[in-house]
């Protein structure tokens, strides 16, 4: 009888003790990683495969490229399918906690803080200049979403009519959205019934290269 | 008040693909059409979302929310935008799709990803130049097209780091507006 509780406590305990790696691994990341979810990238996989060895490169890339083509954020999406392999669905709740929770903390301070010295000449003048880097930042994310995304003329359109609507048409982005979901099948099937060759990736390039993108170019 | 908080953006977490930039102007949108927030309060926003870690778009839902209705508000919405990805991921691993191989799917991701790159493309310039309060070319807009590219030339160059890069552009503006 007492084995046996002995046992469901060490069960219990290792159960926890798992979760809270999990919790720890990404909680230690997310404070680190300014520059959005991309630059967490390289972060979370000397983590993961490096110090921790949860995972092989070849798993880990495998996992990366999964998170690129579900909803939300690579980063989210990559703790969330790190957690679960490792954890099940406590697992993944227990990471996406873990990478939350710091950046949430520190969101609210910095907006609280910011409340109370928005009209100071100093603090406004330093967050025009983040402004303009944060510009640069998305900038840079563009450029590196065109690098693999617009390489040929139908690609080229695809995201000039993309652009169009927006600027011009002030359209609500869920329908560009929509709209590019299916574009992208009508485009080869058009292709193919004018007996077109297509290539739906550009030359050399594999999904690792959209998750790990040069980051710092 | 919650409950919408809390549908807007599991909404615009079901629909971000392709990252947290592309999310920006669905975020926009929304906070427009809600009347949450005035277009200046928006761009603080994001500089703010932007310069603190971690993803961007969680960022901008975490400050709408605390803006919007509090700490409560801020806990909603940060959950409506995890919440999508935690069971689109658990879907997908649990049924091992081996997407990368379907033919249709790829066809997909060929149209979709040059529409998010355009989306990008759009959000800075409407976070940049479209939405401010100043009009026409002012001393402002100079400084801070040049900052925005002393930011660019110094990460494709120099290959800094953001956080580096977020300080020069502060010190930057202290010194220069």
């Amino acid at each position: 009888m007492n084995g046996k509780g002995a046992v469901i406590v060490k069960i219990f305990l290792a159960a926890i003790s798992r979760l809270a790696q999990l919790f720890f691994a990404f909680f230690k990341i997310a404070p680190a990683s300014f520059g959005g979810g991309y630059a967490m990238m390289p972060l979370i996989e000397r983590e993961i495969v490096v110090k921790r060895q949860w995972f092989t490169e070849v798993e880990m890339a495998d996992m990366l490229s999964m998170a690129g083509i579900a909803p939300g954020g690579v980063a989210v999406n990559a703790a969330a399918l790190i957690g679960y392999r490792k954890a099940g669905i406590t697992g993944a709740v227990a990471a996406i906690a873990g990478l939350t929770l710091p950046t949430f903390l520190i969101v609210i301070s910095i907006s609280y803080a910011y409340f109370y010295l928005r009209n100071e000449p100093k603090v406004e003048a330093a967050l025009r200049g983040i402004h303009a880097a944060v510009i640069a930042m998305i900038l840079m994310a563009a450029y590196r979403m065109a690098k693999i995304s617009v390489f040929d003329i139908s690609t080229a359109c695809v995201m000039a009519a993309a652009l169009f609507a927006m600027l011009l048409l002030h359209k609500n982005p869920l329908f560009v959205i929509l709209f590019g979901l299916v574009i992208g099948l009508v485009i080869v099937r058009g292709k193919e019934l004018v007996g077109l060759s297509v290539n739906t990736e550009k030359a050399g390039s594999s999904a690792k290269t959209m998750l790990e993108p040069e980051y710092y170019i | 008040m919650l409950w919408e908080l809390f549908f807007t953006f599991l909404k615009v977490g079901s629909v971000s693909f392709g990252g947290g930039y592309a999310v920006i102007p669905m975020i926009q949108y929304e906070i427009e059409s809600h009347g949450w927030m005035t277009s200046s309060e928006l761009q603080e926003m994001i500089s703010l979302a932007g310069m603190t870690p971690g993803p961007i778009a969680t960022n901008s839902a975490t400050l709408v929310g605390y803006k919007t209705a509090g700490l409560a508000g801020a806990l909603v919405t940060t959950l409506g935008m995890i919440l999508p990805s935690l069971i689109a991921v658990i879907l997908l691993a649990s049924m091992f799709f081996r997407f990368n191989n379907s033919k249709w799917f790829r066809s997909v991701f060929y149209g979709f990803r040059p529409i998010i790159t355009g989306l990008i493309i759009y959000a800075a310039l409407n976070f940049g130049f479209l939405s401010g309060d100043e009009t026409g070319f002012t001393w402002m807009t100079f400084v801070t097209l040049l900052i925005c590219f002393g930011c660019l030339y110094a990460m494709f160059k120099y290959k800094l780091y953001p956080i580096v890069v977020l300080l020069a552009a502060g010190a930057a503006g202290i010194i220069l507006y």
